[in-house]
């Protein structure tokens, strides 16, 4: 198979991903948009992988999905805390760092 | 032990009484430290005693000796030794300071009883005699540079020593920064010959002045003529002079140590050991003659109409420090140098006779106001009129042989060196006129109130205030003490007064022309290489000055007597009759007005005009508030961005993210 399928559907989910996190408010929601980005990252790296012949880009994408599974218990526990201190569950409202 | 040892322990001596008496100030006993302090002195004055023995016991051209303790910094082909030179010049000068500086210790003693930084006293004083010391026996221009500055920081402290009159801490300042001027001179001067020989040691830069500098060479005469701001500065000649009468704020025995027979005569000092220099640059050893000459005119004119009795002692200093600046600059060192040591004796003399007068005044320095005290202190009576005889030049007396043996080489020199000689005959008459006014407005006529009290066994007591302005003080430290202590009364200040009036009277028995020779045959060494060492005035013009110097004394003391004597109000009439000239005296010849319109008003516009346009409109606004202003609007606009909307900071990313995409595949294609 041709390498630009790999790579279109991996731009197409990205950008689900992307226009998700833009346009959400739940983080929930925006948590697993940001795995669809990461995981079309990591669609990316393996189809480049195979068409270049080597592991290493199967390597990188295993460390991606580590990363993203600490990312997903942090989002996750910060989501948890802000829920049991009954806080609305919505970024829009957790603007307190504004300058 | 050799003749530098005992030079390190005559500075050991006066650094070891200040630390002890610095560091023991809270468990010493007030006069315990007094005794320390004079004993400390004392102890250098023997030292230098040892060292002058065993210097004279050296074959006469190995009489110039330097010791080295350590080595202060070296590099780039020289090196700054921490070093000592002991020859006879600086012997001379060590016996001077040592000795009559122990005798003005002995004497505060009893003075300062009272004063409640009695401590403090002793410590600065000890730390004074130190710093002269290092000055006199500094073998290179950095120690003695050192010893200069010491000596000045030194006089400061000491005159504004009752720190809460404002008079005396704005003398204080006064004397710190003409000094400092003349600091400046001096390191500027070193440089100058360092730079053209590349030695800081006397002995090195000497050795190379005949072949570095041609006669009269510009950098020469440019070293030597600052070489004498420094002297000026620290010997208070004109145009420097105007911090010696306001340093008289200080404490009395202070003025007769420092502003009488040590410091003020560092200049001549200078002089003397730079011989070398001035010789092969004339050009500037005249015109320190000349400005001597000016000086001693100016200052015996103005101490015939001062009314403050300690001032027209300074002004009188002024003058005679004058005639040993002409000495030493009409190249007759020993005769300077003579001159140094009997003015030495018989100023402090005269200053601690005013120090008992003022004590019996209860801290009044008006002459107007004293008089008659001649029957109620009969041992200060005796002891000033031996130093204003002295001062006078009357016959056989030291001041007499002193003086006239500057003027006898002035002479000498010929040229117009006579005018500047008939100048000094001329202030010669002054001088005796105003010492002698001094003692009769002060022990002769009507007794005034105080003398009548003291003549029934009561010293005066009065109320403290600053005679310089009648303002109301306290007794507390800060102020003089309440305790007056007058040296009828007082054994310490006899035993100070008694063997300076003796050195008064017969000092200058030591160096009488045709007869003794003790102060030339002793200085020899030191001034073996100049060209002027075997041109002596005959001794027939000796004795014919002596004579005209005589004359002089005797008339001027004749007419002090009818004016102030004989026909009480003959003064007032001279003033009626000469009245702008007594004006004139009177402000001192205009120089403090002089300063203070053309520098210290300028300067004072100046610091103002800083302060209010190049600091407050150019640093602080527009360099301080310009910078603020641009960091203010950069950070509001940097915390603009912060909304702290996550959605707009993603949103911000991707964009930005795919804005560098798209440039590279523009570049790409």
């Amino acid at each position: 198979m041709d390498i630009s399928w790999f790579i279109v559907l991996s731009a197409f989910i990205f950008c689900i991903g992307a226009a998700g996190v833009m346009t959400r408010r739940s983080p929930l929601v925006i948590l697993l948009c940001l795995e669809l980005m990461l995981n079309a990252g990591n669609l990316a790296l393996i189809a480049f992988s195979r068409m270049v012949g080597n592991v290493e880009g199967q390597i990188f994408a295993l460390i991606v999905m580590v990363v993203a599974a600490c990312e997903v218990v942090i989002g996750l526990g910060i989501i948890v805390a802000m829920y049991r201190r009954k806080l609305p569950i919505d970024v829009d409202d957790m603007a307190e760092l504004r300058g | 032990m050799t003749a530098t040892s005992w030079g390190w322990l005559v500075l050991a001596f006066p650094l070891a009484g200040m630390l002890v008496i610095a560091l023991g100030w809270k468990v010493l006993p007030d006069r315990v430290a007094g005794w320390i302090g004079s004993a400390a002195i004392g102890g250098a004055f023997a030292a230098a005693i040892a060292m002058l023995i065993d210097l004279q016991d050296q074959p006469e051209e190995a009489r110039s000796l330097v010791d080295s303790a350590w080595t202060y910094a070296s590099t780039g082909g020289f090196s700054v030794d921490m070093s000592i030179l002991v020859d006879p010049l600086s012997v001379m000068m060590c016996l001077i300071v040592s000795g009559v500086s122990f005798l003005i210790h002995v004497y505060s003693v009893a003075y300062m009883e009272s004063d409640r930084s009695y401590k403090r006293f002793f410590a600065y004083l000890n730390f004074f005699v130190f710093s002269m010391l290092l000055l006199v026996l500094a073998a290179n221009f950095v120690l003695l540079i050192v010893g200069w500055a010491f000596v000045g920081a030194a006089s400061y402290l000491l005159i504004s020593f009752w720190y809460r009159r404002s008079t005396a801490t704005k003398a204080g300042i006064k004397a710190f920064v003409i000094n400092v001027i003349g600091d400046v001179g001096l390191v500027i001067g070193a440089f100058l010959l360092f730079d053209a020989t590349g030695a800081l040691d006397y002995a090195g830069v000497f050795a190379q002045v005949p072949e570095a500098f041609a006669h009269n060479d510009g950098q020469l005469v440019a070293a030597c003529l600052l070489l004498l701001v420094g002297a000026f500065a620290k010997s208070a000649q004109l145009p420097l002079h105007t911090w010696l009468p306001d340093a008289m704020e200080g404490p009395t025995p202070v003025s007769s140590l420092i502003h009488a027979a040590t410091m003020v005569t560092a200049g001549v000092y200078l002089i003397a050991r730079m011989h070398p220099l001035f010789e092969q640059a004339p050009a500037a050893a005249d015109i320190s003659a000349v400005i001597g000459t000016l000086t001693l005119f100016v200052a015996a004119s103005i101490a015939l109409v001062m009314t403050d009795l300690k001032r027209a002692i300074a002004y009188s200093t002024m003058s005679q420090i004058g005639y040993m600046i002409l000495g030493v600059s009409v190249f007759a060192y020993s005769a300077g140098m003579f001159h140094l040591m009997t003015h030495a004796f018989f100023k402090a003399l005269l200053f601690m006779g005013a120090g008992s007068v003022i004590a019996a005044m209860a801290n009044e320095q008006s002459l107007d106001k004293m008089g008659g005290f001649r029957k109620a202190m009969p041992f200060t009576y005796a002891t000033f009129t031996a130093g204003a005889l002295a001062l006078a030049g009357f016959p056989l007396t030291a001041g007499f042989f002193s003086k006239d043996e500057i003027l006898a080489y002035t002479i000498n020199r010929g040229d117009w060196f006579i005018a500047l000689a008939i100048v000094g005959y001329i202030t010669a008459f002054m001088t005796a006129v105003y010492a002698f006014r001094l003692v009769f407005r002060v022990f002769h006529g009507e007794p005034c109130e105080q003398a009548r009290e003291l003549e029934g066994g009561h010293l005066a007591h009065a109320e403290p205030f600053n005679p310089a302005t009648g303002e109301a003080e306290d007794t507390e430290a800060g102020f003089p003490g309440p305790e007056h202590h007058i040296a009828e009364r007082e054994g310490a200040m006899k035993a100070a007064m008694g063997p300076l009036a003796l050195l008064a009277i017969f000092a200058g028995l030591v160096q009488i022309p045709g007869v003794t020779d003790v102060i030339e045959k002793f200085l020899e060494p030191t001034f073996a290489g100049s060209h002027y060492a075997h041109d002596h005035p005959s001794d027939s013009a000796e004795y014919m000055g002596m004579a005209v110097g005589a004359l002089i004394s005797i008339a001027g003391i004749l007419v002090a007597a009818r004016i102030y004597l004989w026909r009480p109000g003959t003064s007032a009439k001279l003033q009626a009759r000469f009245a702008p000239l007594h004006k004139l005296l009177a402000n001192k010849w205009y120089f403090d007005e002089a300063y203070d319109y053309g520098i210290v008003r300028p300067m004072t516009a100046l610091g103002r005009f800083g302060r209010t346009v190049i600091e407050s409109a150019f640093v602080q606004g527009f360099l301080v508030g310009g910078t603020v202003g641009i960091v203010r609007a950069g950070s509001s606009f940097a915390r603009s961005i912060q909304t702290g909307e996550v959605r707009a900071y993603a949103a911000v990313l991707l964009l930005g993210l795919s804005a560098i995409v798209l440039y590279f595949l523009i570049v790409a294609s």
